[in-house]
């Protein structure tokens, strides 16, 4: 069904930012602007899922050329609600960084910049065009370039250097896999390049192009391999920045990796084998790192990666159970993840530090802040009934029956260092006394106590808006649980999505 | 012609790959602008050449007939080319600025250790 609806996440947050350009070095109106846009997308997001859960999927022809020779879009269930939890996420972080980002960061454009990485985002979830996808690759990793430069530290540009260099092979090797695919089949539209890439005779060909793909793919979302950007540049900037980055930025990655896989590039033995191996060495070395790393941040960044890994693991079994997995994990992980940051953020705001080693008592100072980091970091921990806990039964199930042992471990051992390092966090930061001050003029710094009561909320806000929605995925597993099933059959059998766009063949 | 195009496909992927892999940053730049061309090129080759043949309706007809010119490579290729434009620029200043800061050339000078995190 055409509907010109579905545009409408991605116009929103362009206009956002549109405007707050005129209103260049207004620091106040730039909040004001993007506050505002962000909860109008979040309203336009949550109608754009109703009606596709409802009403099947949408799609819109661009400029009316007709698929599968002009751009399409396609709202599926899986897409809206991936633009649904992104609109959550932006909403948050947008409060949050009206109160957390200084206001030299705010006048060299922070807000148009974090509008336009939404709205890539945005596009990136609901395009239909593979050609299309990598422009709107190309405009999240500009936006985010900017966004973690933003500031100029010493340590930020060293880390953007990675993150840059990285980022640019990843677009040239997925640029190459498309040049490929359009050579092979003559084709840009992923529901055309579905039925095209199924009639190839030459399997070995369609598999090195899927190569080109999943590296592509994995060093966006940090994979075992190709993760090692990841933990040397997400410490750096700003903890809004990093909020989004790690909530969002690795996610899309990950979304690419399931509709390539599901959509056109079916896995055979070969690259299920491959992307088992890929989703245990993810897992045992990320959470290997994170056990050693004493800043917060660089600890949360190791996280990150160990818990990309849970992800690729459901994707790599393939049947219909471990999709839903993989995707319940994928939509806790996206509301977990970005709220891990802002809390980063906000425990720097209360010390002025984030390394273990000089953090302590903050339960005993903020005990009621300290209730709702503990629901986030147990969501994250996995501890039943929250929301880390039930794909993991998923995962369990579909590891038990396709006799995936080695899998099944890696989980658990990833799944029990968590644990310990979040135990451990909690342990340092939360009920360990603030350690004494060494005499070197290292006295801890509450920037919070002295703010006024509207900054507070404004910090606090999110971290409890974000920890809400953590809570109704666990405490709501069946509703999700049901959404999740959807999508994944959705992927089993792709002929509704084909038969959407390029309508039904006679 | 495809196997001159090919040859030079496979020399700019291969230098640009290396100079990626040296250790100066200079040479980090290098190495993204030979892949950006080593991508465009390999589109417009797998886009198949046909010469003489442009992608043109006569005014007689209303649908193309015969072997015709493939256009829709060299738009991808248009776009490629603004996009890695675009990248290069930025990670032109970044290194500029990066060199200017930490005043070294060397990539594994870019490590601030973790005691000086805050």
């Amino acid at each position: 069904m055409t509907d010109n609806y579905i545009i409408l996440p991605v116009i929103i947050h362009l206009f956002a930012a549109i405007l707050q350009l005129f209103l260049w070095r207004r620091t106040v109106a730039h909040r004001v602007v993007s506050v505002t846009a962000c909860f109008i997308a979040m309203v336009i997001a949550i109608q754009l899922f109703t009606k596709v859960y409802n009403g099947g999927i949408l799609i819109m022809e661009a400029a009316n050329w007709k698929a599968p020779f002009g751009i399409v879009f396609v709202a599926d269930i899986f897409s809206s609600s991936l633009v649904l939890l992104t609109s959550f996420s932006a909403l948050a972080v947008s409060v949050f960084s009206s109160a957390g980002i200084s206001r030299s960061r705010i006048l060299y454009g922070y807000f148009p910049i974090f509008h336009f990485l939404v709205m890539g985002l945005n596009g990136a979830f609901l395009t239909g065009d593979i050609f299309n996808l990598y422009v709107w690759f190309e405009v999240i990793i500009i936006s985010s370039f900017v966004l973690m430069t933003l500031g100029g530290r010493k340590a930020q540009v060293e880390g953007a250097v990675k993150y840059m260099a990285m980022n640019i092979l990843a677009s040239t090797f997925f640029l190459t896999g498309i040049a490929i695919l359009y050579g092979i089949t003559g084709s840009l539209n992923m529901a055309d390049l579905s039925l095209k890439v199924a009639a190839i005779e030459n399997r070995n060909l369609v598999n090195i192009t899927a190569l080109f793909f999943i590296i592509g793919f994995g060093i966006k979302s940090a994979v075992f391999p190709l993760y090692f950007w990841l933990p040397s540049s997400y410490h750096t900037p700003p903890s809004a920045v990093v909020a989004t980055f790690g909530g969002l930025l690795t996610k899309v990655g990950i979304y690419a990796l399931f509709r390539m896989c599901t959509l056109i590039f079916i896995p055979d033995e070969f690259t299920k084998n491959l992307l088992l191996l890929i989703a245990v060495f993810t897992i045992i070395t990320g959470s290997f790192g994170a056990l050693i790393k004493r800043n917060i941040r660089r600890l949360f960044s190791y996280l990150i990666v160990c818990h990309i890994g849970f992800m690729i693991g459901g994707l790599s079994m393939f049947t219909q159970v471990a999709l839903t997995g993989a995707l319940i994990y994928l939509f806790h992980d996206i509301m977990v993840k970005t709220n891990m940051f802002l809390i980063a953020g906000l425990i720097r705001q209360l010390r002025g530090t984030m390394n273990m080693d000089k953090l302590g008592g903050l339960y005993a100072d903020y005990p009621l802040i300290s209730l709702v980091i503990a629901i986030v970091l147990f969501s994250l921990a996995g501890v039943p009934p929250l929301s880390g806990f039930w794909p993991k039964i998923s995962l369990f199930e579909a590891g038990f029956e396709g006799r995936h042992y080695i899998l099944i471990a890696a989980i658990i051992i990833g799944s029990f260092l968590t644990l310990y390092v979040i135990a451990k966090m909690w342990a340092e930061v939360f009920w360990k006394n603030i350690p004494a001050s060494k005499g070197s003029g290292e006295e801890i710094i509450d920037g919070f106590a002295a703010l006024p009561l509207s900054k507070k909320i404004m910090l606090v806000g999110p971290i409890v808006f974000l920890a809400a929605i953590t809570l109704y995925i666990g405490l709501g597993a069946e509703n999700i649980a049901v959404l999740a099933q959807r999508i994944s059959a959705e992927m089993m059998d792709t002929t509704p999505y084909i038969e959407a766009v390029l309508g039904n063949p006679q | 012609m495809e196997i001159l195009l090919l040859i030079l496909t496979g020399l700019l992927y291969s230098t640009g790959i290396y100079m990626l892999l040296r250790r100066s940053m200079v040479k980090l730049l290098i190495g993204i602008g030979l892949l950006g061309n080593g991508v465009n090129i390999l589109i417009f080759l797998l886009g198949t050449i046909t010469k003489g043949k442009p992608p043109v309706i006569e005014e007689a007809a209303d649908v193309l007939t015969g072997i015709y010119a493939d256009p829709i490579p060299q738009a991808l290729i248009l776009t490629a080319i603004v996009i890695s434009f675009g990248l290069q620029a930025f990670a032109i200043v970044l290194l500029k600025r990066v060199y200017v800061l930490v005043n070294s050339d060397d990539l594994d000078d870019l490590n601030t250790p973790e005691e000086e995190d805050i």
